[in-house]
């Protein structure tokens, strides 16, 4: 019994004792993020353009490039995603196929993102002739979102209760439209916070866009909005280096004096954009929920 | 001897060569809103879930389906509009105005626009009440929308809800009581103008006041509707049907007028579940 | 026989037509996914074995050898292509971070769930959760700010290596690792505890013999999925290990892994060169092992659902 007791204090403790230095190590970490990077995160430095060799250079272009790839790839990755979690949730019956199918895309998930890039850059940028391009970018990307997006699509249908369901085929009304006009919107929601959590994610990928989006930013011209024109901000074909992508090439190639400054402010920035978006997730299901509920005409 | 099972007996009966008399045939005066013949369902299919059943439902009445958990009286209301297809098999003919509806070319939308159906939990759509009841219309075809409000009023005067919620038509059908929205679900089946309404023990989630007026609603209702409900409730059966048909372990076993089913019932299974021996 | 409604019955109706349409549209997307991954899949397998095929490499010296240098022959005439020293870099660097964070994830873990549930799941779960979304490159950043010049200044040498490797990947694949243990813990019925608790037992007992027991499928999956994690990971490791193709001899002298040299091969070589194959071919492994990780979690998580 004694011994027993003691066991139990000792192993509580080393428990705890574990526990505390986890919290520490994190703690550091966040704290290392935010103490070396936020005080050099001024307006100045969101808004401003990168510099090569000297210091003071800002994240501008790398900021506006991460969230166009991501807004491009989310709008090429979720008509799909939402087609084949549909499929899946919905339609499918259970055979081989679609549990191969179902397989395929557990693999996709797995895929290391360096490989998705060698891919990419074979294909995209040299095949097919797109060059280190945003376009290239995103479809790299979009390997990324496809399985993240469709599980949580899927999981956000599937938690729609089967009496939705019933009363839509009951009153004579077919599946599919059943789907757009109850279910979707039931699942609304989940679907949405799924969305943004998937978003931050995306917002941190680096390994599959260094060969794809390229590296480099060229000069933009703000008020340049002719998507065709090489200097216009908008134009898919054109490189463009992500938030992420510049930490790991300004640490690389260490050109410029003051890269760990930059990458620590960086760093704190991409930190907060995901720590944004998680609590915007959070948030924004329940609103739309509120919103969707409370009427229709 | 040893005491027979509920198995057995319904085993022998369904033997019998005369088993036809439990099952009260419609004469030629009396109108069809739906028959069947020899329908059957099977799960796995091996076993039937339902024997051939052979029985027809006279139009502008209330036919109650009863039996125990297991009966099949479910399985077998639920393949009348062929929401059974995806999960089991359906063998045997319903007969809808001559025309068989198991028949793999008919188109089951089709079917359930004319046979309505509601189910044991209310399950109202998470729009607006209005919304609730026109949104199957306007997936169909194209309504102004001052016959909308007409269709919208006329189903729920039907359902007897009108005068509880005609000011906020607009507000989301999740806030109305579990009654309240069953008597919805209700009114958006009739808003299709279904000739046949199906019901799933459409009261048993509901308190008795609730009860009572979903009662009274179906009454109202069968001077223009068929109604077929499935019901726990032995009381409920003999307060609003004007037929009672008795299943007991997949089998149709009695079929009759009400007051025959609870007064006189000719098989000793149907008298003893309806005085609560068993069930 | 009532012809008028027979017609307007057997007629396909628009919702028929719309079910129809719907359901080929999304099995549609669901088929474009799987071709997706068939293609990559194809791709990277078929361009990695041309190193063995086109270009004649022996798979046993490209598995097995020590010298890397693509392009480059040994007075022999052999080609230099031993991929050994990346194969090493990478299981030492995944194997040792996913053993110590191990340890560490379970007892946070158990200290969330079972010690301190108050604390645990309005802060530290959250908090974890959080963190699992930190990008890589990040702590790719930390390591080579924090860790390599405090390695350095330990030991001595350039502070690049397998060892700074292993602590930048340790403390990247804790968040995952911890929370998904979480979620398995949290997974063991209460009733399982309360059984335990009525007989007497101590919560160390209660832990140790019920709940960790029960709890086990989940936490190997949580470790599995650390592990795969590790190995595909390229450029936190990329800006801490040394990229040094070179045998190991040692957790502190610079090194590299297949991530590491993927990351700076594939802008330098041409398509079709050999160097450029054997690219193809540790992307291949990379693959390979990803599928390996992919068929673990999956043969768990069946064993689980048959029990």
């Amino acid at each position: 019994m004694i011994n027993s007791k003691i066991t139990n204090k000792v192993a509580i403790s080393f428990i705890r004792i574990l526990a505390g230095i986890v919290v520490l190590i994190l703690a550091f970490l966040v704290g290392y993020i935010l103490i070396k990077g936020l005080p050099y995160v001024s307006w100045h430095f969101l808004t401003s353009p990168s510099k090569s060799v000297s210091a003071g250079g800002g994240i501008s272009g790398q900021l506006f490039n991460s969230i166009y790839l991501l807004v491009l790839s989310l709008l090429i990755s979720l008509p799909i995603a939402l087609g084949a979690a549909i499929y899946l949730n919905e339609y499918a019956p259970k055979n081989k196929f679609v549990s191969t199918l179902r397989n395929s895309i557990e693999v996709l998930s797995s895929l290391p993102s360096v490989v998705v890039g060698l891919f990419g850059f074979m294909f995209f940028v040299l095949k097919f002739g797109f060059g280190f391009s945003i376009l290239s970018g995103a479809i790299a990307l979009t390997f990324f979102n496809l399985p993240i997006l469709t599980s949580s699509i899927e999981n956000s249908l599937a938690a729609v209760p089967n009496l939705q369901r019933e009363a839509g085929v009951a009153l004579g009304i077919s599946k599919w439209e059943t789907i757009i006009h109850v279910i979707i919107p039931a699942a609304l929601p989940s679907i949405v916070t799924g969305i943004v959590l998937a978003s931050g994610r995306i917002l941190g990928e680096a390994a599959a866009l260094i060969f794809t989006a390229g590296q480099s930013s060229p000069v933009l011209n703000w008020t340049n909005l002719n998507p065709f024109s090489s200097t216009s901000p908008l134009n898919p074909m054109r490189p463009a280096e992500t938030l992420a992508v510049h930490i790991w090439k300004i640490n690389s190639e260490a050109t410029i004096p003051d890269a760990v400054q930059i990458s620590a402010a960086s760093s704190a920035v991409l930190l907060i954009l995901v720590f944004v978006f998680n609590l915007i997730a959070r948030r924004l299901g329940n609103v739309i929920f509120k919103k969707m509920t409370a009427g229709g005409k | 001897m040893a005491k027979k099972t509920n198995l057995e007996i319904v085993d022998q009966l369904v033997a019998e060569t005369d088993y036809d008399r439990y099952i009260i045939q419609l004469s030629k005066k009396h109108e069809r809103a739906i028959e069947t013949k020899d329908l059957t369902v099977t799960y796995d299919g091996l076993k039937y879930a339902m024997n051939p059943a052979t029985i027809a439902f006279e139009k502008n009445k209330i036919t109650s389906l009863i039996g125990g958990s297991g009966s099949g009286k479910s399985t077998f209301l639920r393949s009348l509009n062929r929401m059974n297809d995806d999960v089991a098999t359906v063998g045997g003919q319903i007969l809808y105005q001559g025309v068989d509806l198991n028949a793999p070319e008919i188109d089951v939308f089709e079917v359930r626009k004319r046979i309505g159906m509601v189910f044991q939990r209310p399950n109202p759509f998470a729009k607006s009440i209005y919304d609730n009841i026109t949104f199957a219309l306007t997936q169909r075809g194209k309504y102004s929308r001052v016959e909308l409000d007409e269709i919208v009023e006329t189903s729920l005067k039907n359902a007897a809800l009108w005068d509880q919620v005609k000011d906020s038509l607009d507000k989301s059908a999740l806030q109305l009581s579990g009654g309240q929205q069953q008597r919805l679900v209700i009114a958006r089946a009739l808003a299709l103008k279904p000739d046949i309404l199906l019901l799933d023990e459409p009261a048993s989630a509901l308190d008795p006041k609730s009860t009572m007026q979903i009662e009274e609603t179906l009454v109202n209702l069968k001077n223009n509707y068929s109604i077929i409900i499935v019901t726990h409730n032995m009381q409920q059966a003999a307060r609003i049907s004007d037929y009672t048909a008795f299943f007991n372990m997949g089998k149709l076993i009695e079929y009759d007028l009400t007051r025959k089913i609870f007064t006189r019932p000719k098989v000793k299974l149907t008298d003893d579940y309806v005085s609560g021996n068993f069930g | 026989m009532n012809d008028e409604l027979y017609q307007q019955l057997t007629k396909k109706s628009i919702s028929t037509k719309k079910d129809n349409f719907g359901k080929r549209l999304s099995l549609f997307a669901l088929i474009l996914i799987g071709l997706v991954v068939f293609a990559i899949l194809f791709f990277v397998v078929s361009r990695g074995l041309s190193t063995f095929t086109l270009d004649q490499i022996n798979p046993f010296n490209f598995v097995f050898g020590t010298q890397w240098n693509p392009g480059k022959t040994d007075e022999a005439g052999n080609q230099l292509v031993g991929a050994l020293p990346m194969i090493v870099g990478s299981f030492a660097v995944t194997f040792l971070s996913a053993l110590v964070a191990t340890p560490f994830a379970i007892g946070t873990a158990l200290f969330v769930t079972e010690v301190s549930p108050k604390w645990g799941n309005k802060i530290m779960q959250p908090v974890i959760e959080l963190l699992v979304g930190i990008p890589s490159v990040v702590y790719g950043f930390i390591g080579l700010a924090v860790v390599v010049p405090a390695v350095r200044n330990a030991t001595g040498g350039t502070g690049f290596g397998i060892f700074s490797g292993v602590v930048v990947l340790f403390v990247m694949i804790l968040p995952t690792i911890t929370s998904m243990t979480i979620d398995a813990l949290r997974n063991v019925p209460g009733h399982m505890r309360e059984s335990a608790y009525a007989i007497g037992a101590t919560p160390w007992q209660t832990i140790y013999k019920v709940v960790l027991r029960a709890a086990i499928p989940g936490i190997l999956t949580a470790i599995v999925f650390g592990l795969a994690r590790a190995f595909g990971e390229a450029l936190a490791v990329q800006m801490v290990v040394g990229n040094s193709p070179v045998m190991p001899d040692g957790l502190f002298s610079p090194a590299a892994t297949l991530t590491s040299v993927l990351t700076q091969g594939i802008g330098n070589t041409t398509d079709g060169s050999l160097a450029n194959d054997v690219l193809w071919s540790l992307a291949m492994i990379l693959l390979l092992m990803s599928l390996l990780f992919n068929t673990i979690i999956r043969r768990i998580a069946n064993r689980r659902a048959l029990k």
